[in-house]
Protein backbone atom coordinates (compact mmCIF):
# COMPACT_ATOMS: atom_id res chain seq x y z
CA UNK A 1 0.00 0.00 0.00
CA UNK A 2 1.11 3.22 -1.25
CA UNK A 3 1.28 6.24 1.30
CA UNK A 4 -1.72 8.85 0.77
CA UNK A 5 -1.72 12.44 -0.44
CA UNK A 6 -3.02 15.57 1.49
CA UNK A 7 -6.61 14.87 -0.15
CA UNK A 8 -6.84 11.47 0.77
CA UNK A 9 -5.82 12.06 4.55
CA UNK A 10 -8.17 14.96 4.94
CA UNK A 11 -11.37 13.33 2.88
CA UNK A 12 -10.73 10.22 4.61
CA UNK A 13 -10.60 11.51 8.04
CA UNK A 14 -13.52 13.60 7.65
CA UNK A 15 -15.18 9.93 6.22
CA UNK A 16 -14.10 8.40 8.82
CA UNK A 17 -12.11 5.45 7.03
CA UNK A 18 -8.78 4.88 5.78
CA UNK A 19 -9.99 3.68 2.51
CA UNK A 20 -10.73 7.00 1.27
CA UNK A 21 -8.30 6.61 -1.66
CA UNK A 22 -8.50 8.38 -5.12
CA UNK A 23 -11.39 7.14 -7.17
CA UNK A 24 -13.33 6.11 -3.69
CA UNK A 25 -16.64 7.63 -3.43
CA UNK A 26 -17.26 8.57 0.43
CA UNK A 27 -19.85 10.01 2.41
CA UNK A 28 -17.65 13.06 4.28
CA UNK A 29 -18.22 15.19 6.98
CA UNK A 30 -17.02 18.77 6.39
CA UNK A 31 -15.64 20.99 8.96
CA UNK A 32 -16.86 24.50 7.43
CA UNK A 33 -19.75 25.48 5.54
CA UNK A 34 -19.36 29.06 3.84
CA UNK A 35 -21.80 30.68 1.64
CA UNK A 36 -22.48 33.91 0.62
CA UNK A 37 -25.26 35.90 -0.96
CA UNK A 38 -26.15 32.55 -2.19
CA UNK A 39 -27.51 32.00 1.07
CA UNK A 40 -30.88 32.93 0.18
CA UNK A 41 -30.91 29.61 -2.17
CA UNK A 42 -29.17 27.34 0.25
CA UNK A 43 -32.05 28.50 3.09
CA UNK A 44 -34.48 28.22 0.52
CA UNK A 45 -33.69 24.69 -0.21
CA UNK A 46 -32.80 23.93 3.62
CA UNK A 47 -36.66 24.59 4.55
CA UNK A 48 -38.07 22.68 2.19
CA UNK A 49 -35.93 19.37 3.31
CA UNK A 50 -37.94 19.61 6.13
CA UNK A 51 -34.92 19.22 8.87
CA UNK A 52 -35.46 21.18 12.24
CA UNK A 53 -32.22 22.86 12.77
CA UNK A 54 -28.76 21.98 11.32
CA UNK A 55 -26.06 19.50 12.06
CA UNK A 56 -23.88 21.72 13.35
CA UNK A 57 -24.99 25.17 13.21
CA UNK A 58 -21.27 26.01 14.56
CA UNK A 59 -19.74 24.63 11.22
CA UNK A 60 -21.65 27.52 9.38
CA UNK A 61 -20.27 30.96 7.96
CA UNK A 62 -22.33 32.82 6.01
CA UNK A 63 -20.18 35.99 4.13
CA UNK A 64 -22.03 38.52 2.60
CA UNK A 65 -19.93 40.25 -0.79
CA UNK A 66 -21.20 39.73 -4.04
CA UNK A 67 -23.40 42.18 -4.35
CA UNK A 68 -22.41 44.63 -1.03
CA UNK A 69 -23.66 47.28 -0.12
CA UNK A 70 -26.88 45.74 -2.39
CA UNK A 71 -27.46 46.93 -6.09
CA UNK A 72 -31.07 46.29 -6.18
CA UNK A 73 -33.90 45.93 -4.41
CA UNK A 74 -34.06 42.16 -4.31
CA UNK A 75 -30.87 41.90 -3.55
CA UNK A 76 -31.51 44.20 -0.34
CA UNK A 77 -34.38 41.95 0.70
CA UNK A 78 -32.14 38.75 -0.04
CA UNK A 79 -29.79 40.14 2.51
CA UNK A 80 -32.38 41.17 5.11
CA UNK A 81 -33.58 37.70 4.83
CA UNK A 82 -30.38 35.81 5.35
CA UNK A 83 -29.84 38.17 8.31
CA UNK A 84 -33.22 37.05 9.62
CA UNK A 85 -32.10 33.19 8.51
CA UNK A 86 -28.86 33.99 10.76
CA UNK A 87 -30.81 34.59 14.26
CA UNK A 88 -32.94 32.30 13.62
CA UNK A 89 -30.71 29.88 13.57
CA UNK A 90 -28.42 30.71 15.67
CA UNK A 91 -25.22 31.35 13.14
CA UNK A 92 -22.47 33.04 14.80
CA UNK A 93 -19.83 33.18 11.97
CA UNK A 94 -21.94 35.78 10.19
CA UNK A 95 -19.89 38.63 8.47
CA UNK A 96 -22.47 41.58 6.81
CA UNK A 97 -21.53 43.50 3.97
CA UNK A 98 -18.52 45.57 4.15
CA UNK A 99 -16.45 42.82 6.16
CA UNK A 100 -14.79 41.47 2.73
CA UNK A 101 -14.66 38.38 0.66
CA UNK A 102 -15.55 35.05 1.70
CA UNK A 103 -12.28 33.42 1.06
CA UNK A 104 -10.58 36.31 2.71
CA UNK A 105 -12.70 36.32 5.56
CA UNK A 106 -12.11 32.27 5.72
CA UNK A 107 -8.39 32.50 6.46
CA UNK A 108 -8.56 35.92 7.73
CA UNK A 109 -10.56 35.24 10.68
CA UNK A 110 -8.82 31.52 11.38
CA UNK A 111 -11.64 29.86 10.56
CA UNK A 112 -10.15 27.90 7.86
CA UNK A 113 -7.41 25.83 9.14
CA UNK A 114 -4.69 23.38 8.34
CA UNK A 115 -6.61 19.31 7.86
CA UNK A 116 -9.82 20.57 7.52
CA UNK A 117 -12.74 19.85 4.92
CA UNK A 118 -14.13 22.60 3.58
CA UNK A 119 -17.01 23.32 1.24
CA UNK A 120 -18.62 26.78 -0.16
CA UNK A 121 -20.97 27.70 -2.66
CA UNK A 122 -18.24 29.62 -4.89
CA UNK A 123 -15.58 28.12 -7.58
CA UNK A 124 -12.87 29.90 -5.95
CA UNK A 125 -13.36 28.04 -2.39
CA UNK A 126 -10.31 26.35 -3.42
CA UNK A 127 -8.26 29.18 -2.13
CA UNK A 128 -8.36 28.03 1.18
CA UNK A 129 -5.92 25.59 0.72
CA UNK A 130 -3.51 28.09 1.18
CA UNK A 131 -3.51 26.87 4.56
CA UNK A 132 -3.46 22.84 4.39
CA UNK A 133 -7.21 22.60 4.30
CA UNK A 134 -8.92 20.89 1.24
CA UNK A 135 -11.66 23.05 0.21
CA UNK A 136 -13.70 22.62 -2.76
CA UNK A 137 -17.04 24.34 -4.26
CA UNK A 138 -20.70 23.01 -4.25
CA UNK A 139 -23.70 24.49 -4.88
CA UNK A 140 -26.69 26.37 -2.90
CA UNK A 141 -29.07 22.75 -3.06
CA UNK A 142 -26.35 21.04 -1.68
CA UNK A 143 -25.30 23.01 0.54
CA UNK A 144 -28.28 22.99 2.30
CA UNK A 145 -28.36 19.14 2.56
CA UNK A 146 -24.86 19.80 4.15
CA UNK A 147 -26.32 21.85 6.63
CA UNK A 148 -29.34 19.69 7.31
CA UNK A 149 -27.69 15.97 7.02
CA UNK A 150 -24.02 17.27 7.90
CA UNK A 151 -22.19 15.37 5.15
CA UNK A 152 -22.41 14.96 1.30
CA UNK A 153 -20.93 12.64 -1.19
CA UNK A 154 -17.20 12.94 -2.56
CA UNK A 155 -14.93 11.27 -5.31
CA UNK A 156 -11.37 11.36 -3.50
CA UNK A 157 -9.72 12.82 -6.30
CA UNK A 158 -5.96 12.34 -8.08
CA UNK A 159 -3.83 14.86 -7.46
CA UNK A 160 -1.56 16.61 -9.27
CA UNK A 161 1.99 17.44 -7.83
CA UNK A 162 3.33 21.09 -9.22
CA UNK A 163 6.63 21.46 -7.55
CA UNK A 164 7.85 25.53 -7.41
CA UNK A 165 11.46 25.76 -8.26
CA UNK A 166 13.91 29.01 -7.91
CA UNK A 167 12.63 32.19 -7.27
CA UNK A 168 10.77 35.01 -8.91
CA UNK A 169 12.29 37.54 -10.44
CA UNK A 170 11.69 41.58 -9.56
CA UNK A 171 8.08 42.46 -10.76
CA UNK A 172 7.04 39.06 -10.59
CA UNK A 173 4.13 37.77 -8.45
CA UNK A 174 2.03 34.87 -8.12
CA UNK A 175 -0.46 35.27 -9.94
CA UNK A 176 2.13 35.52 -12.91
CA UNK A 177 2.56 32.15 -11.99
CA UNK A 178 -0.40 31.13 -11.73
CA UNK A 179 -1.07 32.61 -15.39
CA UNK A 180 1.81 30.58 -16.72
CA UNK A 181 0.54 27.61 -15.46
CA UNK A 182 -3.20 28.15 -16.77
CA UNK A 183 -1.43 28.92 -20.49
CA UNK A 184 0.85 25.82 -19.98
CA UNK A 185 -1.73 23.17 -19.16
CA UNK A 186 -5.20 24.89 -19.95
CA UNK A 187 -9.00 25.14 -18.04
CA UNK A 188 -9.63 21.38 -17.42
CA UNK A 189 -6.40 19.94 -16.99
CA UNK A 190 -7.16 19.32 -13.36
CA UNK A 191 -10.53 18.86 -13.70
CA UNK A 192 -11.94 16.46 -10.82
CA UNK A 193 -8.39 16.62 -9.48
CA UNK A 194 -6.44 18.22 -6.77
CA UNK A 195 -3.25 20.39 -7.37
CA UNK A 196 -0.68 20.37 -4.46
CA UNK A 197 1.83 22.87 -4.36
CA UNK A 198 5.43 22.72 -3.08
CA UNK A 199 8.99 23.47 -3.75
CA UNK A 200 11.18 25.92 -2.15
CA UNK A 201 9.94 28.85 -3.72
CA UNK A 202 7.12 28.11 -1.37
CA UNK A 203 9.33 29.98 1.36
CA UNK A 204 9.47 33.34 -0.48
CA UNK A 205 5.97 33.90 -0.53
CA UNK A 206 3.34 34.04 2.47
CA UNK A 207 -0.47 32.46 2.93
CA UNK A 208 -1.24 35.76 0.74
CA UNK A 209 0.46 34.38 -2.26
CA UNK A 210 0.13 30.68 -1.64
CA UNK A 211 -3.90 31.72 -1.88
CA UNK A 212 -3.43 33.16 -5.01
CA UNK A 213 -1.90 30.22 -6.07
CA UNK A 214 -4.79 28.06 -4.67
CA UNK A 215 -7.71 30.62 -5.81
CA UNK A 216 -6.39 30.32 -9.46
CA UNK A 217 -6.33 26.47 -9.25
CA UNK A 218 -10.01 27.01 -10.23
CA UNK A 219 -9.45 28.16 -13.70
CA UNK A 220 -7.27 24.53 -14.15
CA UNK A 221 -10.29 23.03 -13.38
CA UNK A 222 -9.20 21.74 -10.19
CA UNK A 223 -11.72 20.08 -7.17
CA UNK A 224 -8.94 21.88 -4.26
CA UNK A 225 -5.94 22.97 -4.72
CA UNK A 226 -3.34 22.31 -1.26
CA UNK A 227 -0.10 24.18 -0.09
CA UNK A 228 0.14 21.94 2.74
CA UNK A 229 0.98 23.72 6.36
CA UNK A 230 5.02 24.31 6.83
CA UNK A 231 7.05 26.77 9.02
CA UNK A 232 5.82 29.79 6.95
CA UNK A 233 2.24 28.81 8.32
CA UNK A 234 3.20 28.37 11.92
CA UNK A 235 4.84 31.73 11.63
CA UNK A 236 1.65 33.14 10.40
CA UNK A 237 -0.86 31.42 12.64
CA UNK A 238 1.14 29.43 15.31
CA UNK A 239 -1.99 29.10 17.57
CA UNK A 240 -3.75 27.25 14.54
CA UNK A 241 -0.61 25.14 13.63
CA UNK A 242 -1.32 21.76 14.21
CA UNK A 243 -4.72 22.31 15.21
CA UNK A 244 -6.68 19.33 16.13
CA UNK A 245 -3.75 17.28 14.86
CA UNK A 246 -5.03 16.53 11.63
CA UNK A 247 -2.38 14.97 9.04
CA UNK A 248 -1.55 18.38 6.34
CA UNK A 249 1.47 16.79 4.62
CA UNK A 250 1.49 13.98 1.69
CA UNK A 251 3.36 10.99 2.45
CA UNK A 252 6.83 10.70 1.11
CA UNK A 253 5.84 7.38 -0.97
CA UNK A 254 1.92 9.16 -2.09
CA UNK A 255 1.13 8.25 -5.73
CA UNK A 256 0.67 11.71 -7.73
CA UNK A 257 -1.18 11.09 -11.16
CA UNK A 258 1.18 13.57 -12.88
CA UNK A 259 4.05 15.82 -11.53
CA UNK A 260 5.94 18.48 -12.88
CA UNK A 261 8.13 21.02 -12.37
CA UNK A 262 7.66 24.94 -12.66
CA UNK A 263 11.04 27.12 -12.93
CA UNK A 264 9.81 30.38 -11.28
CA UNK A 265 12.72 32.85 -12.04
CA UNK A 266 11.54 31.61 -15.69
CA UNK A 267 8.29 34.00 -15.63
CA UNK A 268 8.13 36.89 -16.50
CA UNK A 269 4.96 39.45 -15.61
CA UNK A 270 2.34 37.39 -17.42
CA UNK A 271 -1.16 38.58 -18.73
CA UNK A 272 -3.96 36.59 -20.23
CA UNK A 273 -6.52 38.29 -22.70
CA UNK A 274 -10.32 37.88 -23.64
CA UNK A 275 -11.86 35.75 -23.35
CA UNK A 276 -10.46 32.96 -21.53
CA UNK A 277 -7.68 32.70 -18.89
CA UNK A 278 -5.47 30.24 -20.77
CA UNK A 279 -4.92 32.62 -23.79
CA UNK A 280 -2.26 33.97 -20.93
CA UNK A 281 1.19 34.80 -22.09
CA UNK A 282 4.54 37.14 -21.47
CA UNK A 283 3.27 41.17 -21.04
CA UNK A 284 5.77 42.11 -24.16
CA UNK A 285 2.94 40.25 -25.96
CA UNK A 286 -0.52 42.22 -25.10
CA UNK A 287 1.89 45.94 -24.80
CA UNK A 288 0.27 48.82 -26.12
CA UNK A 289 -3.54 47.88 -25.54
CA UNK A 290 -5.72 50.46 -24.56
CA UNK A 291 -7.76 50.42 -21.57
CA UNK A 292 -10.58 52.42 -20.49
CA UNK A 293 -10.60 50.76 -16.92
CA UNK A 294 -8.12 48.96 -14.20
CA UNK A 295 -9.14 47.04 -11.66
CA UNK A 296 -7.19 45.98 -8.19
CA UNK A 297 -8.97 43.82 -6.06
CA UNK A 298 -11.24 40.27 -5.70
CA UNK A 299 -10.49 37.17 -3.63
CA UNK A 300 -7.50 36.58 -6.24
CA UNK A 301 -5.77 39.96 -5.36
CA UNK A 302 -7.31 42.72 -3.09
CA UNK A 303 -4.96 41.60 0.05
CA UNK A 304 -2.65 43.64 1.81
CA UNK A 305 0.46 42.89 -0.21
CA UNK A 306 -1.35 43.57 -4.09
CA UNK A 307 -2.41 47.30 -2.63
CA UNK A 308 1.33 47.69 -1.36
CA UNK A 309 2.46 46.61 -5.15
CA UNK A 310 0.30 48.53 -6.73
CA UNK A 311 1.13 51.82 -4.38
CA UNK A 312 4.58 51.33 -5.01
CA UNK A 313 3.83 51.73 -8.52
CA UNK A 314 1.67 54.35 -8.26
CA UNK A 315 3.53 56.56 -5.84
CA UNK A 316 4.25 59.68 -7.43
CA UNK A 317 2.39 59.13 -10.65
CA UNK A 318 -0.69 59.93 -12.05
CA UNK A 319 -3.45 57.37 -13.66
CA UNK A 320 -3.71 58.53 -17.36
CA UNK A 321 -6.76 60.61 -18.25
CA UNK A 322 -9.91 58.76 -19.71
CA UNK A 323 -8.52 55.64 -17.33
CA UNK A 324 -10.74 54.69 -14.13
CA UNK A 325 -8.39 53.08 -11.56
CA UNK A 326 -10.63 51.29 -9.01
CA UNK A 327 -9.44 50.01 -6.26
CA UNK A 328 -11.29 47.62 -3.95
CA UNK A 329 -10.00 45.90 -0.98
CA UNK A 330 -10.75 42.11 -0.31
CA UNK A 331 -11.31 43.13 3.70
CA UNK A 332 -12.26 45.57 6.17
CA UNK A 333 -8.68 44.15 7.65
CA UNK A 334 -6.88 44.78 4.43
CA UNK A 335 -8.59 48.53 4.11
CA UNK A 336 -7.74 49.35 7.66
CA UNK A 337 -4.05 48.21 7.39
CA UNK A 338 -3.87 49.70 3.96
CA UNK A 339 -4.66 53.11 5.49
CA UNK A 340 -2.64 53.28 8.49
CA UNK A 341 0.38 52.32 5.89
CA UNK A 342 -0.26 55.44 3.78
CA UNK A 343 -1.38 52.89 0.76
CA UNK A 344 -4.67 54.04 0.13
CA UNK A 345 -3.57 57.90 0.08
CA UNK A 346 -1.16 56.87 -2.32
CA UNK A 347 -3.84 55.40 -4.72
CA UNK A 348 -6.28 57.89 -4.20
CA UNK A 349 -3.50 60.50 -4.73
CA UNK A 350 -2.56 58.94 -8.10
CA UNK A 351 -6.34 59.18 -8.88
CA UNK A 352 -7.66 55.95 -7.65
CA UNK A 353 -11.75 55.21 -6.55
CA UNK A 354 -11.76 52.87 -3.53
CA UNK A 355 -14.78 50.84 -3.58
CA UNK A 356 -16.56 49.13 -0.24
CA UNK A 357 -14.70 45.82 0.76
CA UNK A 358 -16.02 43.01 -0.94
CA UNK A 359 -16.57 41.12 -4.83
CA UNK A 360 -16.25 44.75 -6.59
CA UNK A 361 -17.58 44.64 -10.21
CA UNK A 362 -15.29 40.99 -10.74
CA UNK A 363 -18.80 38.96 -11.55
CA UNK A 364 -20.46 42.11 -13.28
CA UNK A 365 -23.22 43.18 -10.90
CA UNK A 366 -21.82 46.45 -9.51
CA UNK A 367 -19.49 48.72 -8.80
CA UNK A 368 -17.81 49.21 -12.22
CA UNK A 369 -19.51 47.11 -14.70
CA UNK A 370 -18.31 47.45 -18.58
CA UNK A 371 -19.81 49.18 -21.43
CA UNK A 372 -19.74 48.08 -24.98
CA UNK A 373 -16.36 48.39 -26.48
CA UNK A 374 -15.03 48.85 -22.95
CA UNK A 375 -11.61 47.65 -22.12
CA UNK A 376 -10.65 46.28 -18.51
CA UNK A 377 -7.89 45.27 -17.28
CA UNK A 378 -8.02 43.07 -13.79
CA UNK A 379 -6.40 41.85 -11.07
CA UNK A 380 -9.21 38.96 -10.52
CA UNK A 381 -9.26 35.62 -12.27
CA UNK A 382 -12.29 35.30 -15.19
CA UNK A 383 -11.80 36.92 -18.23
CA UNK A 384 -14.80 35.28 -19.95
CA UNK A 385 -17.07 37.08 -22.32
CA UNK A 386 -19.57 39.56 -20.88
CA UNK A 387 -18.57 38.48 -17.29
CA UNK A 388 -17.87 42.21 -16.31
CA UNK A 389 -20.67 43.57 -18.20
CA UNK A 390 -21.40 44.15 -22.21
CA UNK A 391 -21.17 41.40 -24.10
CA UNK A 392 -18.72 43.55 -25.88
CA UNK A 393 -16.48 44.69 -23.65
CA UNK A 394 -13.26 42.95 -22.91
CA UNK A 395 -11.43 42.08 -20.03
CA UNK A 396 -7.60 41.30 -19.49
CA UNK A 397 -5.90 39.57 -16.23
CA UNK A 398 -2.65 40.51 -14.61
CA UNK A 399 -0.82 41.13 -11.83
CA UNK A 400 -2.00 43.67 -9.83
CA UNK A 401 1.51 45.55 -10.32
CA UNK A 402 0.79 45.37 -13.75
CA UNK A 403 -2.72 46.62 -13.55
CA UNK A 404 -1.27 49.58 -11.93
CA UNK A 405 1.56 50.20 -14.52
CA UNK A 406 -1.02 50.07 -16.70
CA UNK A 407 -3.77 52.61 -15.30
CA UNK A 408 -0.57 54.94 -15.37
CA UNK A 409 -0.15 54.96 -19.26
CA UNK A 410 -3.39 53.81 -20.30
CA UNK A 411 -2.31 51.11 -21.98
CA UNK A 412 -0.88 47.16 -21.09
CA UNK A 413 2.42 47.77 -19.60
CA UNK A 414 5.10 46.01 -18.25
CA UNK A 415 5.33 46.97 -14.80
CA UNK A 416 9.29 46.14 -14.56
CA UNK A 417 9.91 49.73 -15.75
CA UNK A 418 7.61 51.15 -12.81
CA UNK A 419 8.16 48.80 -10.03
CA UNK A 420 12.12 49.84 -9.07
CA UNK A 421 11.66 48.92 -5.64
CA UNK A 422 12.60 45.45 -4.30
CA UNK A 423 9.08 43.78 -2.39
CA UNK B 1 -36.16 8.70 -17.92
CA UNK B 2 -36.47 9.71 -21.65
CA UNK B 3 -36.74 12.89 -23.20
CA UNK B 4 -37.02 14.00 -26.54
CA UNK B 5 -36.59 17.58 -28.22
CA UNK B 6 -34.36 19.64 -30.62
CA UNK B 7 -30.46 19.53 -30.13
CA UNK B 8 -29.33 22.69 -29.27
CA UNK B 9 -24.98 22.72 -30.20
CA UNK B 10 -22.53 24.07 -28.77
CA UNK B 11 -18.56 23.65 -28.10
CA UNK B 12 -15.91 23.27 -25.40
CA UNK B 13 -15.58 24.88 -22.06
CA UNK B 14 -19.40 26.61 -22.39
CA UNK B 15 -18.54 28.52 -18.87
CA UNK B 16 -21.35 29.84 -16.40
CA UNK B 17 -20.79 33.38 -17.29
CA UNK B 18 -22.45 32.68 -21.03
CA UNK B 19 -25.09 30.48 -19.70
CA UNK B 20 -26.00 32.81 -16.91
CA UNK B 21 -24.07 36.47 -16.95
CA UNK B 22 -23.40 37.64 -13.26
CA UNK B 23 -25.59 41.13 -13.78
CA UNK B 24 -28.90 38.87 -13.74
CA UNK B 25 -27.79 36.90 -10.54
CA UNK B 26 -29.86 39.60 -8.74
CA UNK B 27 -33.08 38.07 -9.65
CA UNK B 28 -33.96 34.72 -8.02
CA UNK B 29 -37.03 34.21 -9.96
CA UNK B 30 -36.95 30.83 -12.54
CA UNK B 31 -39.04 32.40 -15.30
CA UNK B 32 -36.91 35.38 -15.89
CA UNK B 33 -33.71 33.68 -15.31
CA UNK B 34 -34.59 31.21 -18.40
CA UNK B 35 -35.09 34.18 -20.46
CA UNK B 36 -31.62 35.28 -20.13
CA UNK B 37 -30.34 31.25 -20.76
CA UNK B 38 -27.08 30.96 -22.67
CA UNK B 39 -27.82 34.91 -23.62
CA UNK B 40 -23.59 34.73 -23.62
CA UNK B 41 -23.65 32.35 -26.81
CA UNK B 42 -26.98 32.52 -28.40
CA UNK B 43 -29.58 35.20 -29.31
CA UNK B 44 -32.31 33.20 -30.43
CA UNK B 45 -31.70 29.87 -27.74
CA UNK B 46 -33.57 31.17 -25.00
CA UNK B 47 -36.86 32.78 -27.03
CA UNK B 48 -36.83 29.54 -29.22
CA UNK B 49 -35.72 26.54 -26.77
CA UNK B 50 -38.66 24.26 -25.99
CA UNK B 51 -39.21 21.63 -23.03
CA UNK B 52 -37.90 18.61 -23.58
CA UNK B 53 -35.20 20.29 -26.20
CA UNK B 54 -31.48 18.71 -25.07
CA UNK B 55 -28.20 21.04 -25.41
CA UNK B 56 -25.32 18.70 -26.80
CA UNK B 57 -21.47 20.12 -26.20
CA UNK B 58 -17.68 19.28 -26.31
CA UNK B 59 -15.92 19.07 -22.94
CA UNK B 60 -15.91 20.69 -19.81
CA UNK B 61 -19.21 21.90 -19.73
CA UNK B 62 -20.60 24.58 -16.99
CA UNK B 63 -17.19 25.44 -16.36
CA UNK B 64 -16.72 29.11 -13.94
CA UNK B 65 -18.72 29.42 -11.07
CA UNK B 66 -20.43 27.77 -8.89
CA UNK B 67 -23.82 29.91 -9.63
CA UNK B 68 -26.73 27.33 -8.84
CA UNK B 69 -28.98 29.96 -11.49
CA UNK B 70 -27.11 28.19 -14.51
CA UNK B 71 -29.14 24.85 -14.03
CA UNK B 72 -32.14 27.11 -12.80
CA UNK B 73 -31.76 29.19 -15.88
CA UNK B 74 -31.22 25.39 -18.11
CA UNK B 75 -34.03 23.54 -16.47
CA UNK B 76 -36.64 26.54 -16.29
CA UNK B 77 -36.11 27.14 -20.24
CA UNK B 78 -37.19 23.72 -20.82
CA UNK B 79 -33.88 21.71 -21.27
CA UNK B 80 -34.47 17.62 -20.59
CA UNK B 81 -30.88 16.65 -20.49
CA UNK B 82 -27.37 18.01 -20.92
CA UNK B 83 -25.16 15.54 -23.52
CA UNK B 84 -21.57 16.37 -23.22
CA UNK B 85 -18.09 14.69 -23.55
CA UNK B 86 -17.25 16.29 -19.98
CA UNK B 87 -18.64 18.45 -17.67
CA UNK B 88 -17.07 21.12 -15.00
CA UNK B 89 -17.66 19.28 -11.63
CA UNK B 90 -19.93 21.81 -9.67
CA UNK B 91 -22.16 22.37 -12.38
CA UNK B 92 -22.18 18.44 -12.97
CA UNK B 93 -23.50 18.29 -9.14
CA UNK B 94 -25.91 21.10 -9.34
CA UNK B 95 -27.83 19.51 -12.13
CA UNK B 96 -27.82 16.23 -10.18
CA UNK B 97 -28.98 18.13 -7.20
CA UNK B 98 -31.83 19.96 -9.10
CA UNK B 99 -32.99 16.52 -10.64
CA UNK B 100 -31.22 17.81 -14.21
CA UNK B 101 -29.86 14.62 -16.08
CA UNK B 102 -26.55 15.51 -16.99
CA UNK B 103 -24.77 12.61 -19.08
CA UNK B 104 -21.26 12.05 -20.63
CA UNK B 105 -21.60 11.13 -24.18
CA UNK B 106 -17.78 10.56 -26.11
CA UNK B 107 -19.16 11.11 -29.05
CA UNK B 108 -22.96 13.09 -29.20
CA UNK B 109 -21.12 15.96 -30.12
CA UNK B 110 -19.88 14.96 -33.43
CA UNK B 111 -22.60 13.09 -34.61
CA UNK B 112 -25.58 15.59 -33.78
CA UNK B 113 -26.06 18.66 -35.72
CA UNK B 114 -27.63 22.19 -33.98
CA UNK B 115 -31.44 21.58 -35.15
CA UNK B 116 -31.42 17.78 -35.29
CA UNK B 117 -34.19 16.13 -33.44
CA UNK B 118 -33.42 13.71 -30.97
CA UNK B 119 -34.49 11.50 -28.21
CA UNK B 120 -32.04 10.58 -24.76
CA UNK B 121 -32.71 7.55 -23.35
CA UNK B 122 -30.60 6.69 -20.21
CA UNK B 123 -32.06 3.50 -19.18
CA UNK B 124 -30.75 2.09 -22.25
CA UNK B 125 -27.51 4.94 -22.17
CA UNK B 126 -28.01 6.54 -25.85
CA UNK B 127 -28.58 9.85 -27.39
CA UNK B 128 -30.96 9.06 -30.93
CA UNK B 129 -31.90 11.17 -33.74
CA UNK B 130 -35.51 10.81 -34.48
CA UNK B 131 -34.84 9.15 -37.67
CA UNK B 132 -32.47 6.56 -36.24
CA UNK B 133 -30.14 7.83 -38.34
CA UNK B 134 -27.82 8.92 -35.31
CA UNK B 135 -26.98 7.24 -32.36
CA UNK B 136 -24.66 7.62 -29.56
CA UNK B 137 -24.03 5.83 -26.56
CA UNK B 138 -24.35 7.67 -22.96
CA UNK B 139 -21.45 6.62 -20.03
CA UNK B 140 -23.41 4.86 -17.42
CA UNK B 141 -24.57 7.02 -14.05
CA UNK B 142 -22.61 6.33 -10.99
CA UNK B 143 -25.30 4.38 -8.84
CA UNK B 144 -25.10 7.23 -6.27
CA UNK B 145 -25.92 10.00 -8.93
CA UNK B 146 -28.74 7.99 -10.41
CA UNK B 147 -30.32 7.84 -6.74
CA UNK B 148 -30.43 11.28 -6.68
CA UNK B 149 -31.83 11.64 -10.27
CA UNK B 150 -34.32 8.97 -9.91
CA UNK B 151 -35.64 11.23 -6.85
CA UNK B 152 -35.66 14.30 -8.93
CA UNK B 153 -33.33 16.08 -6.96
CA UNK B 154 -31.33 15.92 -3.66
CA UNK B 155 -34.19 17.89 -1.82
CA UNK B 156 -36.22 14.75 -2.45
CA UNK B 157 -33.52 12.42 -1.72
CA UNK B 158 -32.74 13.19 0.94
CA UNK B 159 -36.00 14.80 2.71
CA UNK B 160 -36.51 10.91 2.70
CA UNK B 161 -33.59 10.50 4.93
CA UNK B 162 -34.24 12.67 6.38
CA UNK B 163 -37.47 11.91 7.66
CA UNK B 164 -36.46 8.25 8.51
CA UNK B 165 -34.07 10.14 11.20
CA UNK B 166 -30.83 9.86 9.41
Amino acid sequence: MTGRTVAEKIIGRAAGTADARAGAVVEAYPDLLMSHENTYLVSKAFSELGAKKPYDVDRIAIVLDHRTPANTVETAAAHSNIRALVRDLGIKHFYDVGEGICHQILVEEHLAKPGQLIVGTDSHTSTAGAVGAFATGIGATEMAGVWATGYLWLKVPETIRVHLKGHLEKAVFPKDVSLHLAAKLGPSAAEYKCIEFDGIFLFDISISGRMVLCNMATELGAKAAVVPADSTFSTWSPEHCGLNGHACKSDPDARFIESFDVDAEKIPPMVSGPHRVELAGPVDKFEGIKIDQAFIGTCTNGRLEDLIAASWVLKGNKVAPGVRLLVCPASRSVLSTAMEMGVIQTIVAAGGTILPPGCGPCLGAHGGVLGPGEVCISSGNRNFRGRMGSQDSEIYIASPATVASSAITGRVTDPRGWLTVDL
Amino acid sequence: MTSSGRVWKFGDDVNTDLIIPGRYLSSYDAAHLAKHAMEGLSGSFAKDVRPGDVIVAGTHFGCGSSREQAVIALKSAGVSAVVAKSFARIFYRNAVNLGLPVLVSADASENFEDGDMAAVDIPSLKIASADGSKVSVIEGVPEHVRAILESGGLVPHLRARIEKGR
